[in-house]
């Protein structure tokens, strides 16, 4: 066994805040041969990319490392002097930041971006550097580097962006790169595109690799050895199989039964141990013959003021209680689908009907006054940002139950908001909190409290767990298949994971640029896609089964 | 739930000032020229009008403790009387210019389209006049009298409410807790009201508070050249008018005191813009 090229020792960082001196690691080992590519997982919070900043003495003003030694090539690197990490940065480790468009300064072109990071560790000349760095944006397979080097990050995709990033991180042979959630916000396929090319790279160049992110599946397709962090430890450290077969800690046990794989059931979301059996619900009493679909869309499109069209030709139908999945990549028009059922945006031409009712002829404007508003709601995207700054979880619970129902403030509204707080399992002491004071998870419960305290017939849930853990995703769905079963309502699931819809959805529909590609009952649908382009989405979500495949 | 939520605004109110001494001076010294502002007729020692020849042109002394003025008049008293003038033409044209102005901004931010931009486009030609040849303007054409002193500075603050309030709810406008208080019932022009303009109020009130500095000095400068509140009314601009002509003889109190009460009532103002935003912001509150 070689020396390792990386070496932390009981590493501790502490942040100073507005209430004292918070652990964001405490003790964390591990150490990395050359060559070798570590997955480092876990949920947020868990210090993971604390971990990877102060490997790369990136930790900001408020953050110290407080304890433990790093190493690096035999190094003592713990307390490296400015002069000793100019040095060190991009030469000898090199970091790929989550959000590329933020790390690339928009007002350069690429290629004067990528000759910036070779000037500042070699003497060669300006012309040479740019020559190096078109040499780089071929290696990382960008096409036409020859024009794309004078390209500006704005015109570029968020894909292409990262690949810069790759390309700079590369610029100057490092034996360590550090990858902080690199393909977080991306397309599955482009995930699956720019993760194959960092692995090519780091492989073809003998680097060595830390993959930070909160993906076990993307950890264990990549990754020989993962990590497991949990509030500022390590818990476990295996290779991929014995994570996933053979979890030893609670929490690595816990984490691997919330990640969806292509088999997995909505119930088996939480360990063994700690499973709550399903209501049992008496068969869902079929609708007499003759009542008319919950949702039936015709031909819907979406011409935006700019000429572009957004949505052509869609349609769908939705009976009582079912539940769809609209999955797409960004940019497929499945958000303004969703919206313009919500009736929140117009068609540009169509008909929406709702209940055998046509409510694509009210205009979205009026559409608040509408018997219906109340029949369809919605969950959004980022808990973040779907709840009122100046609303406490009471009011904004409150809020439809004031304008939809007219319920006057007073016991039986406040009855009505326990009762909805109680149904997605919000304890009534956090009723009085701001959003600010509240988890990711928490925000998720009110804002499906508000979607669903009108007794709503459609739920139109965009993306509703893309911004949580994926152990909050394991719980918030369990609760809206809970709530689904309990209110017979009818789902209109908008997600970009396809093993969440394959778990939440009877039906799939499939979309690309504004138009159905494929749909079908949800589980033939993955298991056996007709189209090219279903195929490509299904193959690139990392599976747990297929790095079993890799591996064996 | 509304005596909670009092008890725990002031609770607030005391941490954002504890943490920010400054602001807390700020906030006194507003307060004291709100007093002021109210109880000036009971706190002047003198008839601020009342002129006493035999008197006039005294430094300050136990009697008269800013001096008297050419005619006699006691300084301190027309400083005191004139605070409530000045600060009801800022105050009144602050609230005149953000009512209307963010109105109008957080609508065309919300809409878009030709309103908002034949509202940028009158907005560009107002501010590309100097701000303050504008309000001489409008106040010689309307006669200078105090309510048109007010419209005056009202309308010349009106392009940074615009502006201001329609950046902020631009930038909201597709936020998710925008598009849910739609689907909870809310029209277009509801949401802008009791949803967009109370979460950009926080950054608003900086505006304001800066905005009222500003006021101040500008009835002052108006009344200085001649264009604002008629002699003999007590007013901080004509006191340093008058006063201006006395400076080369020595008599350095008719301008200084006014001139200090001006640049306090300005300084007090700016200093709270900060504090006050730390205040009004939820997310601030732990």
């Amino acid at each position: 066994m070689t020396a390792p090229l990386l070496e932390v020792e009981d590493l501790k960082v502490t942040f100073s805040t507005r209430r004292g001196l918070v652990e964001a690691v405490r003790g964390v080992t591990l150490s990395l041969q050359p060559g070798e590519m570590l997955g480092l997982v876990g949920e947020s919070g868990s210090g993971k990319s604390v971990t990877g900043f102060a490997i790369t003495h990136l930790l900001d003003k408020a953050g110290r490392i407080a304890g433990g030694r790093i190493r690096f090539r035999g190094q003592d690197i713990t307390g490296a002097g400015s002069a000793d990490l100019r040095q060190l940065h991009g030469a000898a480790m090199a970091m790929i930041f989550q959000n590329p468009r933020a790390a690339l300064n928009p007002i350069r072109a690429i290629g004067e971006q990528i000759a910036d990071a070779i000037l500042a560790h070699r003497r060669i000349s300006r012309p040479e550097a740019r020559d190096e760095a078109l040499k780089l944006l071929r290696a990382v397979q960008i096409r036409d580097p020859e024009q794309r080097v004078k390209a500006y990050p704005h015109e570029l995709s968020g894909g292409m962006c990262q690949r810069v990033m790759i390309a700079i991180a590369i610029s100057c042979n490092p034996q360590l790169l550090i990858a902080d959630e690199p393909t977080t916000g991306l397309d599955v396929t482009t995930q699956k595109v720019v993760m194959d090319l960092l692995a090519d790279i780091a492989a073809a160049r003998g680097m060595a690799a830390i993959l930070i992110t909160h993906d076990l599946g993307l950890a264990a397709r990549y990754c020989r050895r993962v990590v497991v962090m949990e509030q500022g430890s390590l818990v476990e450290e295996a290779e991929p199989l014995t994570l996933f077969h053979r979890p030893q800690h609670p929490y690595t046990k816990r984490l691997v039964a919330a990640s969806p794989t292509a088999t997995s059931r909505v119930e088996d979301l939480v360990p063994d141990g700690e499973r709550v059996p399903l209501v049992q619900v008496s068969a869902l009493s079929l609708p007499p013959h003759g009542t008319p679909l919950l949702l039936d869309v015709k031909q819907i499109a979406k011409r935006f003021d700019d000429g572009t069209t957004g949505v052509a030709d869609f349609s769908m139908t939705m009976r009582h209680g079912e539940s769809i999945g609209l999955v797409g990549e960004s940019g497929s028009g499945k958000s303004t689908i969703s919206r313009m059922i919500c009736r929140l945006i117009d068609p540009s031409a169509g008909e929406i009907l709702f209940d055998g009712r046509a409510i694509g002829q009210i205009p979205a404007r009026d559409f608040h006054r509408s018997e219906f508003r109340k029949d369809i709601q919605i969950v959004f995207q980022d808990p973040n940002e779907s709840l009122n700054p100046r609303y406490t979880a009471f009011d904004c619970i409150a809020h439809p139950l004031l304008r939809l129902l007219g319920l006057r403030s007073g016991d039986r509204l406040r009855r009505q908001v326990e009762d909805c707080a109680d149904r997605v399992g919000l304890p009534r002491e956090l009723l009085s909190r701001f959003p600010h004071q509240l988890s990711g998870g928490q925000k998720a419960r009110v804002g499906i409290a508000r979607a669903i305290a009108c007794k709503p017939r459609l739920l139109v849930l965009d993306e509703p767990t893309a911004a949580l853990d994926v152990s909050v995703q394991a719980v918030v769905l369990q609760l809206l298949n809970r709530l689904r079963r309990e209110d017979n309502l009818g789902f209109l699931f908008v997600s970009h994971d396809l093993n969440v819809v394959r778990m939440m959805c009877d039906r799939t529909i499939v979309l690309r640029a504004g138009q159905i590609v494929e749909q079908g009952e949800s589980r033939a649908l993955f298991a056996n896609p007709q189209t090219d382009y279903t195929r490509e989405l299904v193959d690139a979500v990392p599976h747990i089964q297929r790095a079993e495949l890799a591996l064996a | 739930m509304s005596a909670i939520d009092a008890s725990s605004t002031l609770r607030h109110t005391a941490f954002v000032l504890r943490g920010n001494p400054v602001t807390a001076v700020a906030a006194c010294g507003a307060l004291v020229l709100a007093l002021v502002a109210i109880l000036a007729p009971w706190l002047a020692p003198y008839d601020p009008i009342a002129s006493d020849v035999p008197q006039a042109l005294q430094p300050p002394s136990a009697l008269h403790w800013a001096g008297t003025d050419q005619l006699g008049r006691d300084v301190f008293s027309r400083l005191i009387v004139a605070t409530r003038l000045d600060l009801t033409i800022a105050v009144t044209a602050v609230a005149v210019s953000f009512a209307i102005g963010s109105v109008i901004g957080a609508l065309c931010g919300y809409g878009g389209g030709k309103l908002d931009k034949a509202v940028g486009r009158f907005v560009d030609v107002l501010m590309a006049f100097p701000l303050f040849v504008l309000a001489m303007a409008m106040v010689a054409a309307l006669g200078n009298r105090v309510e048109n002193i007010v419209i005056a500075t009202a309308i010349i603050n009106l392009p940074f409410y615009i502006r201001f309030a329609r950046a902020e709810v631009n930038i909201r406008r597709n936020l998710g807790w925008v598009e849910a208080a739609r689907a909870c019932g809310e029209s277009h022009v509801a949401v802008v009201l009791r949803f967009l303009l109370p979460n950009v109020l926080p950054a608003m009130a900086v505006q304001m508070s800066l905005n009222l500095g500003w006021a101040i000095l500008n009835a002052a400068g108006l009344s200085f050249i001649g264009l604002g509140v008629k002699p003999p009314t007590p007013e901080w601009g004509i006191m340093v008018a008058e006063g201006a002509r006395f400076i080369s003889t020595g008599r350095w109190w008719l301008v200084a005191f006014p001139g200090f009460a001006l640049m306090s009532a300005v300084l007090c103002f700016n200093l709270l813009g900060d504090g006050l935003r730390d205040i009004l912001d939820p997310r601030m509150r732990t």
